[in-house]
């Protein structure tokens, strides 16, 4: 198969809004709301669902002939006021789409002017305070998905974090990791004794119980309060190894309000979970609890007992650009060696940043690609003829069709349940990798082979 | 051959009354579903919303713009256009003009299922092509790149057909895909390229989309082809998308019955076979909404008549099977009809004597389509089952009252802006297939020929039809029912499930089906037991069962 060059053929990569919405399901009482037609906020819903399986509610200004023509405000304005009514959310988390930013609509402006009305006497909505209007740029035109979840972040601590004293805080940004890493960090923070604030969690508005209430907002998510101290924390942690300073939350934080920035790789495997641990020891002058220090051993003593089942063993791995780094160190740790390391992404850093935790990879017979669609990766995978696909759901054609083991990771998970359930991060997270890892080669030989052991 | 259940099949009306007689006065219920928004707001709703009675049918807004704000379960006109129509085609490169986000968002997977003739047949479905347009081509246009990228489609496969769909940001920079489809064609050859205006923000839902996909089909596909084939009754099957696996079911009984499917639009077909529609001698339309446009162009342009058929149901099948060989005034074809039918039943009933005493008296409500609302009322009614309250999300008004409302149907701004083809006899290829009066005389023997009664007209007297349903509403119907099961698709379910209530897509089919023809019903029976039965549902307490009834429900809502 030869691969277009022009066109995007199965692109391995989604659109910058999906990111933003995401983010803003993390933060407490917020309504995701896009400024376009009422078809993307539709498509980005059913993706978010399929994979969380929980409700999302995306707002949207339903932009029709006229508006696309003569501009969006009064219908932005309209529907600001329409969800305040039915949600009396504490924040709108407005992020743009292809359509908005291709005609210019200022939103800053037309958000200026919508609180303006009210300042000029006209009833508010419900009768109660405004809610806070946060708005991040967010055209599917430029990067990804992941460029939105960056940038409704950024939108957000630029509005909301204020100066003060400094508190016994630390900042961690977690990158578009799943509900199980979220609460997984959350019981690391706990167990460190460290307050903390966690931006985005939406551990539980994407993964939550029954209602025995209505609800017009799932509960969970960053209270607004407790964003706004992140102006005065001790330290901001962040998940990301290729965004760039300009990009970053904890950069803002950084320039505005002194808040030392770390940045590191997401802590999967050993070595990456060792410096997040390690760091955090430091931060919190805390020694690592003996729970993690467990977990670490049982991983350790993992590694070791399964180590001849996948030695030597090669894998493509594919994704956003963060977490293929950080996947991708992870396998160099147990042996694994990654032949491509993929990304439909595009920040320029993906061979920078993996080749300084994972200098001999070059060396390896390890490819480093940016930018690329899935007809890349098959093109590629019949070349390499690896022994394992890890990523998201969508590569489960060029597996099935190539006949690749598949261990699914990230997101979008549509193919499997419980994707929201997957554990990545941390001793634990890394564990649960490992052994599906492992159990996938297993599984391969066991299946393959013509006696049918029962004892692998 | 009636189901063999003791009890008939259609529903014993002692049931229905019982189930409907439990509840409060509907009316008082509407009223106390509107009195909570703002009075203008009230007043717009509250025409969305009635209580049926299918002997006087009251009027329905429908296909009016969802406001800013409201949460709709609604899509858009590029979803219309190639997620619906055009995406089931095997054969056909759909090219996503745009940024990446609409091409990704309608890669097809699960919902379209195809058969190519054998593994070297063509088959571009599980493709997802975009121009994946980045800034520079907002600024600068993007034709240059989408010229290229047709080539390059064309050189990787030489397909029959390139598609391309514009997405917002086209229509706004000024790129004419039309030129551009038009020149590629010429260069190309032999690979027909035409263009859709399918900009997301066109027209009230993706019904605009369905509108312009149809314009689009029948201007570049439709009658290309004049080769006769052999077959004795031929016709083509509109709108069924073969979710599921809908249409090989109902391929399977036309294949039984000696009746030749020269097209299917869309589902499981060819560019080939579309091409070559205009010679069958019947068009029969299951999803009314998306397709009927298809039906009259057709008509009136080639002179094959259409009828509206349901194979959603054991019994509806059997009817819609029958009627197509009334259709055909053919005794051979009718007694080819009953002995399918005879021989399909006993597996039906088998399986319908176990379910239904688990089923019988239960209630749903469906909240999904354009067609989808009515056909499954079919099933349930099989099943014991009454349908408290019903709805689409993108129907018009002929959907729910019947066509006759047609020319009393509002033209507004959204509905002018999707163009109307104006369609003349082919001084060649019209062929009339039955003279005006065997029609007349067909429709006065009950043969509904080249109409459509509506999804009212069946349902209870004093049940609950409401056009574009917000979370809202759906919450209060669900807490004053209280229904066996909900229907509507993914972004629906996970509320309703929340409250305790299991929700079955009738978008995907929560990847089950086929549910169309005898093997579909029952797959369907079995499902709606495995739901309505399920004991998980008894770990859930209802919002109800814990709040008081009105308590916690703040529902101040629009106001525009």
């Amino acid at each position: 198969m030869k691969t277009a060059k022009t066109a995007t053929q199965n692109a391995c990569k989604l659109c910058n809004p999906l990111g933003a919405c995401l983010a803003f399901r993390g933060i407490e009482e917020c309504v995701p709301f896009l400024h376009g037609s009422q078809g993307c906020a539709t498509y980005i819903r059913r993706y978010l669902i399929s994979h969380f399986k929980e409700p999302v509610d995306i707002a949207s200004s339903n932009f029709n002939e006229d508006t696309a023509v003569f501009g969006g405000s009064h219908n932005l304005k309209l529907g600001l006021k329409n969800v305040t009514q039915q949600y009396r959310p504490k924040v709108i988390g407005l992020a743009t789409t292809c359509l908005s930013e291709t005609i210019g609509d200022d939103v800053d402006m037309i958000l200026k002017e919508y609180v303006r009305l009210f300042d000029e006497g006209e009833p508010l909505p419900n009768g109660k305070p405004l809610p806070i209007m946060i708005h991040a740029s967010t055209p599917s035109y430029q990067g990804s998905h992941i460029d939105g979840f960056h940038a409704a972040l950024r939108a957000t601590v630029e509005k909301l974090a204020e100066n003060g004293a400094k508190k016994n805080l630390l900042n961690l940004f977690p990158n578009m990791v799943s509900p199980a890493d979220m609460r997984y960090l959350k019981e690391v923070l706990k167990d460190f004794s460290v307050p903390y604030v966690l931006l985005p969690d939406y551990s539980e508005t994407l993964d939550g119980g029954p209602w025995a209430e209505y609800h017009r907002i799932p509960r969970g998510g960053t209270p607004v309060n407790a964003i706004r101290e992140t102006g005065m924390a001790a330290g901001s942690i962040e998940f990301a190894s290729t965004l760039a300073a300009d990009k970053s939350p904890a950069h803002h934080l950084e320039e505005n309000f002194g808040v030392p920035r770390y940045t590191m790789a997401m802590p999967i495997g050993i070595q990456q979970s060792d410096a997040f641990f390690g760091l955090l020891e430091k931060l919190s002058e805390t020694p690592l609890p003996e729970k993690y220090g467990d977990e670490r051993r049982r991983l350790v003593d993992a590694y070791a007992d399964g180590h001849k089942y996948i030695f030597g063993k090669t894998a493509i791995v594919y994704g956003e650009e963060d977490l293929v780094i950080a996947m991708t160190a992870f396998l160099a740790e147990i042996g694994i060696t990654p032949v491509l390391c993929a990304s439909g992404g595009k920040s320029g850093q993906l061979r920078k940043r993996l080749l300084e935790l994972v200098p001999d990879i070059e060396e390896k017979g390890g490819k480093i690609r940016d930018g690329v669609d899935f007809v890349d990766i098959e093109d590629e995978a019949k070349a390499l003829n690896p022994d394992l696909l890890i990523g998201n759901s969508k590569g489960y054609t060029l597996s099935r069709k190539n006949n690749i083991p598949f261990i699914r990771i990230g997101f979008p998970i549509h193919d499997r349940f419980g994707g929201q359930r997957l554990h990545h991060l941390g001793y634990r997270g890394t564990q649960e990798l490992f052994d599906r890892i492992v159990n996938t080669v297993i599984e391969q030989r066991q299946s393959s082979s013509p006696v049918g052991y029962t004892y692998m | 051959m009636p189901l063999s259940y003791d009890k008939p099949l259609t529903m014993k009306k002692e049931i229905v009354m019982e189930s409907i007689r439990n509840f409060t006065d509907p009316s008082v219920i509407k009223e106390e579903l509107v009195k909570l928004y703002p009075p203008k707001v009230a007043k717009k709703r509250g025409k969305a919303i009635v209580v049926n009675d299918p002997e006087e049918i009251p009027q329905v807004q429908a296909n009016v713009r969802t406001v800013p704000g409201i949460i709709s379960q609604r899509g858009c006109s590029y979803a219309g256009c190639k997620g619906v129509v055009l995406g089931p085609t095997r054969d056909i490169v759909n090219i996503t003009h745009g940024p990446i986000g609409c091409s990704f968002y309608s890669w097809l997977t699960r919902r379209n299922q195809t058969r190519p003739e054998s593994p070297e047949h063509e088959n571009y479905m599980p493709y997802c092509f975009s121009t994946d347009m980045q800034e520079d081509h907002v600024v600068f246009g993007g034709e240059k790149k989408l010229k290229q990228a047709i080539q390059e489609a064309y050189d990787l496969f030489h397909p029959k057909a390139i598609a391309i769909f514009s997405t917002c940001p086209v229509g706004l920079i000024g790129d004419d895909v039309h030129a551009v489809a038009r020149e590629m064609r010429e260069k190309l050859g032999d690979c027909n390229v035409f263009g859709f205006s399918c900009e997301g923000y066109r027209g009230v839902s993706q019904s605009a989309g369905h509108h312009i996909a149809n314009n689009g089909v029948f201007k570049h596909m439709v009658g290309r082809d004049d080769t006769v084939k052999d077959g004795k009754y031929k016709l083509n099957l509109l709108g069924e998308y073969n979710i599921g696996g809908d249409a090989f079911e109902i391929e399977r009984l036309l294949d039984k019955c000696g009746i030749t499917l020269v097209a299917s639009f869309s589902g499981n077909s060819t560019v080939g076979a579309i091409e070559n529609s205009h010679m069958a001698d019947l068009n029969v339309i299951m999803c009314h909404r998306s397709i009927n446009y298809m039906g009259d162009m057709m008509e009136t342009k080639f002179g094959i008549p259409w009828m509206k058929v349901n194979f959603v149901g054991a019994e509806s099948s059997a009817k819609s099977l029958r009627k197509i060989a009334e259709y055909f005034e053919d005794d051979e074809l009718k007694a080819r009809v009953e002995e399918v039918i005879a021989g399909e039943m006993p597996q039906v009933n088998a399986v319908i004597e176990e379910i239904r005493p688990r089923t019988e008296g239960k209630t749903a409500m469906l909240f999904v389509g354009g067609s989808r609302a009515h056909h499954y009322q079919d099933l349930f009614t099989e099943l014991g089952m009454t349908t408290l309250a019903a709805g689409y999300e993108f129907a018009h008004r002929d959907d729910y009252e019947g066509r006759h409302v047609l020319p009393t149907i509002k033209i507004d701004a959204d509905n002018k802006n999707i163009e109307e083809l104006k369609v003349e006899r082919d001084p060649e290829k019209y062929t009339e297939r039955k003279s005006e009066a065997e029609i007349e005389a067909m429709k006065a023997n009950g043969l509904e020929m080249n109409g459509y009664e509506g999804m009212m007209k069946q349902m209870e007297k004093k049940t609950f039809v409401v056009d574009d349903i917000s979370h809202y509403e759906s919450e209060k119907l669900i807490e004053h029912f209280k229904p066996d099961i909900f229907c509507a698709g993914i972004k629906e379910k996970y509320v309703v499930q929340k409250m305790g209530v299991p929700l079955k897509q009738l978008h995907s089919y929560d990847y089950g089906g086929p549910y169309t023809g005898f093997i579909g019903a029952v797959n369907f029976y079995r499902d709606i037991d495995r739901m309505v039965n399920n004991p998980v549902w008894k770990k859930i307490k209802a919002p109800w069962q814990t709040a008081p009834a009105d308590g916690e429900l703040e529902a101040e809502y629009v106001s525009q």
